[in-house]
């Protein structure tokens, strides 16, 4: 029993040789599986040094690829995260039947193959499809175009917003609404001044995971492309196909731009984890 | 078991949780640590489980130095706040686990602690219940649940954290009883921690109360309610009118309020008065009765004195008429301290 | 509410309906003739097979993380704690092939392997590699908040009745992280089995071998096999579905001592 100050050991601890092994462990396997893939995209880009990084970067096809990328997030993420604010405060504040049914619904996207996500609409809006034949006559095209990339992102980022703030709109439920509208406030105006500044951070990180897959998904929108160079081609895919022609500098070069929207992405989401405690996410995506 | 806890210290970061604690506890006994939060009681059971470490100082198990000793190793029975059940885990194991995790030459046969168990749901009268879940008890089975799981591994001491403090009231008497009853059966040493003075005056062979990490006072219950030693045990256990005032040729004097005073040192003082010493007087200082009403047998009172103090005053029932108006009172008892 | 089921409806609903009325435009024995295929089994053999690989040893190695950024404190622990996201928030392609050339014969990390014997890349290994980096977030994530939010007090009150610290992590822990682990695991596995992006650079994409349930889809697509390509599309499908009631099943039965 006669321990002293130095070894003893409280009971909710581990062992100091359980905990550097542990850590060492843990350390270990997340730099041989994150960090090193992170450092070989920019050692790869930079591998005939930084001009034939930047200019492989700068050429027309990947300005179009960078440009078609931004275009696809400006559409994807504003229409999500409206629609993720309306889902929310309809779930939450609101009662009704097939509530959990709804929650689910709205996830779905999430366990959905992305490849499955652009079959959908091949087989709606694609030539032999649902709308195939009224498309041509009126000579719109989705498929191999940009509504259709549009489209499929909306898909696959579609449960981001929705699914952070439906968590923390229960939590604070109905009470300062209640308020408001006693005091004769009308639904819309309780929305903006009430519900909405309360969830502000909440919204943001949905945003942000949100923008993230708008900008990196590549299976949904890879099947909907077409892969037509400087017109249909998103980032990711630009990737692809400089990859698949071995011109190894372009692609991971294009491939360090997307690592620097990642990172960003992590130490956006990381300042406002610390800044606000409350907006940690709600689970996998 | 007797336990020395010899001029233990412990903080948490600055903040002093416990500053130079000596306490004896005899074999057998059955004691309160009573305190405000914040006191160092919660923190002071804690490090005689083994699940806090001392700064300094010692911890002594019949004379057996156990200050760093794991808990594992100590065989101390704690029952937590929450009661900390394993909630995956029946209430039959629940209780064995202290037994089932024995190995070598401390192991136990199914038989014998199948049995064990049995005994033990019999004396918390929860016969039956064994093969129930946590969450489909109430709180009060729980409590006794986390009593017996602690009584299995026949603790050489039994440490309660707030035993009754999640329980609501008429559970909280029934529950004391019961404790005192089982440390009678098992004779097993006792501490229990508890901000509610009723529950330590009522159970505890003696009362530690603790303030700002020290004990203030260590006595029976009726020493530390009859004859506190300092302020701070007259005001916090039992009820009691405080002033601040002087004292004077042994008459103690607050406003138009005074007190008896006997061997107290002239010069700033604080004075209590319980509210049953204050007694009707024609010789004694007046007060205007703000409401009188009975209570049982009592007849309780509220009043202030021409300065504006606030009084309360316990009289008999019968007297319940006189307290009218303006009345003139005196103190049989005061408990005055130097302040 | 009107809102929300509307749009619900037009961008997930019909759509996705839309697989199962392709698919249904053939006969029954047509459709169970192409969902099981020699080849479309191969690949869901693969597809499942590595998912479920993968999903183990994040199942380890997530368990893990969570314990060492919850429990214990080390230099630079946020960076490593927002790095656990990174596969969260990188694109999949950048991932693949950053796989890819690592664990290609002459990569950084291959070249150690060969002489190993072991080949990692264009075969079933690399589909596993890929991902085990994929799923490690679901496991970690829906670890955490259990591990953060376990009373000490149960810990505690094992060890005073004299279990060691291996006894409380096995007996009291292992079985109140239990649900979490198996929602991460289906999460991670589901994920996994439908993964493409990050895959196709390192599977080596041979027809029977090395060809992942979701590739096949785009080759039936490109053949122009609409038809085909909405059946393995339906049987990822179910699975997807039957994922997503395991998942709440599991929490459900995590609910039942509460």
């Amino acid at each position: 029993m006669s321990r002293d100050k130095h070894t003893a050991r409280r009971a909710t601890d581990d062992p100091l040789w359980a905990k550097c092994l542990l850590i060492g462990l843990v350390l270990a396997f997340l730099a041989l599986v994150l960090i090193l893939p992170l450092v070989a995209v920019f050692a790869e880009a930079l591998r005939k040094g930084l001009g034939a990084a930047i200019e492989a970067a700068s050429n027309p096809d990947a300005l179009a690829a960078v440009k078609l990328t931004l275009l696809t997030a400006a559409i994807a993420v504003p229409f999500n995260a409206v629609f993720g604010l309306c889902a929310a405060w309809a779930i939450a504040k609101h009662e009704f039947r097939g509530k959990a049914l709804l929650i689910t619904l709205i996830d779905l996207p999430f366990s959905v193959s992305p490849v499955v996500a652009g079959l959908i609409y091949v087989l709606i809006f694609g030539l032999q499809g649902w709308f195939g034949d009224w498309l041509v006559d009126n000579d719109i095209k989705i498929i191999f175009a940009v509504p259709g990339i549009v489209l499929a992102t909306v898909f696959v980022t579609f449960p981001f917003v929705a699914r952070e703030l439906i968590p923390l709109m229960q939590e604070q439920g109905v009470s300062e609404e209640e308020a408001a509208v006693s005091m004769g406030a009308s639904g819309l105006y309780t929305f903006w001044r009430v519900t909405a500044p309360n969830v502000r951070w909440g919204l943001l990180y949905g945003v942000l995971l949100c923008n993230a897959r708008a900008m990196g998904e590549f299976g949904a929108v890879s099947v909907v492309s077409g892969h037509i160079r400087g017109l249909t081609n998103t980032m990711p895919l630009h990737v692809e196909i400089l990859y698949n022609e071995y011109d190894f500098v372009g692609a991971f070069a294009v491939a360090a731009l997307l690592c620097l929207l990642a990172v960003v992405t992590l130490v956006l989401k990381t300042m406002l984890e610390i800044a606000q405690p409350g907006v940690r996410g709600h689970g996998g995506h | 078991m007797t336990i020395s806890i010899r001029s233990v210290e412990k903080k948490f970061g600055r903040y002093p949780a416990l500053n130079k604690v000596d306490l004896e506890i005899a074999d057998g006994e059955l004691l309160a640590l009573l305190g405000p939060s914040g006191s160092g009681k919660t923190t002071l059971l804690r490090t005689i489980a083994g699940l806090e470490f001392p700064d300094a100082g010692q911890v002594l198990f019949d004379g057996e130095d156990v200050t760093f000793a794991s808990a594992a190793a100590r065989r101390v029975g704690f029952v937590f706040q929450q009661y900390a059940l394993f909630k995956h885990m029946t209430v039959a194991k629940n209780i064995a686990f202290g037994l089932d995790v024995r190995k070598g030459g401390d192991k136990r046969s199914k038989d014998e602690i199948a049995r064990r168990v049995e005994d033990l749901l019999k004396l918390v009268e929860l016969e039956g219940l064994g093969k129930r879940y946590p969450s489909q008890l109430s709180g009060g089975q729980r409590q006794r649940v986390a009593l017996s799981r602690a009584l299995a591994v026949q603790p050489s001491v039994l440490l309660l954290d707030e035993p009754f403090g999640a329980l609501d009231a008429t559970v909280r008497k029934s529950l004391r009883r019961e404790l005192r009853r089982v440390h009678d059966a098992t004779g097993v040493t006792t501490i229990f921690v508890t901000h509610d003075q009723e529950e330590a005056l009522e159970l505890a062979d003696r009362v530690a109360i603790l303030n700002q990490g020290r004990i203030e006072q260590l006595g029976t219950p009726d020493q530390v309610h009859d004859h506190p030693e300092t302020a701070f045990v007259c005001g916090f256990v039992g009820e009691a009118n405080r002033f601040e005032g002087h004292v004077s040729g042994g008459r103690f004097a607050a406003g138009s309020v005074t007190l008896p005073a006997a061997g107290a040192a002239d010069g700033p003082a604080v004075a209590f008065v319980r509210p049953h010493d204050l007694v009707l007087d024609d010789a004694g200082f007046e007060v205007r009765v703000e409401r009188a009403h009975v209570q049982g047998p009592l007849t309780a009172v509220s009043a202030t004195t021409l300065d504006g103090r606030r009084l309360d005053i316990s009289a008999a029932r019968a007297d319940a008429a006189r307290f009218t108006g303006s009345v003139k009172l005196s103190a049989r008892k005061a408990h005055v301290y130097a302040a | 509410m009107g809102v929300t089921v509307t749009v619900l409806s037009l961008i997930v609903l019909i759509p996705l309906s839309a697989v199962v009325l392709k698919a249904a435009e053939q006969s029954p024995a047509e459709f169970w003739a192409v969902a099981t295929s020699e080849r479309a089994l191969a690949a869901y053999r693969l597809s499942f097979g590595a998912a479920f690989v993968a999903a183990a040893i994040n199942g380890v190695f997530g368990v893990l993380t969570a314990w060492v950024l919850v429990r214990y404190d080390f230099p630079l622990k946020t960076v490593v704690n927002a790095l656990v996201d990174l596969p969260f928030a990188l694109p999949t392609a950048v991932a693949g092939i950053a796989l890819a050339t690592l664990y290609a014969p002459t990569g950084w990390v291959g070249q150690f392997l060969t002489p190993l014997g072991i080949k990692a890349a264009y075969n079933p290994v690399g589909v596993v590699i890929a991902l085990a980096f994929i799923g490690l977030p679901f496991v970690v994530r829906t670890i955490e908040p259990v591990l953060r939010d376990a009373a000490a007090d149960v810990e505690e009150a094992a060890a005073s009745l004299g279990a060691s610290r291996i006894q409380t992590i096995i007996r009291i822990v292992a079985p109140a992280l239990a649900p979490a682990w198996l929602t991460g695991f289906a999460m991670a596995f589901a994920r996994g089995v439908g993964e493409y992006g990050s895959v196709i650079f390192i599977a080596g994409n041979m027809p029977y071998k090395s060809e992942i349930a979701p590739l096949l889809i785009i080759i039936q697509l490109e053949q122009f096999e609409y038809a085909r390509a909405a059946t393995i599309a339906v049987v990822m499908l179910a699975v997807s579905f039957t994922m997503l009631l395991v998942i709440n099943a599991v929490q459900a039965w995590a609910r039942r001592f509460d």
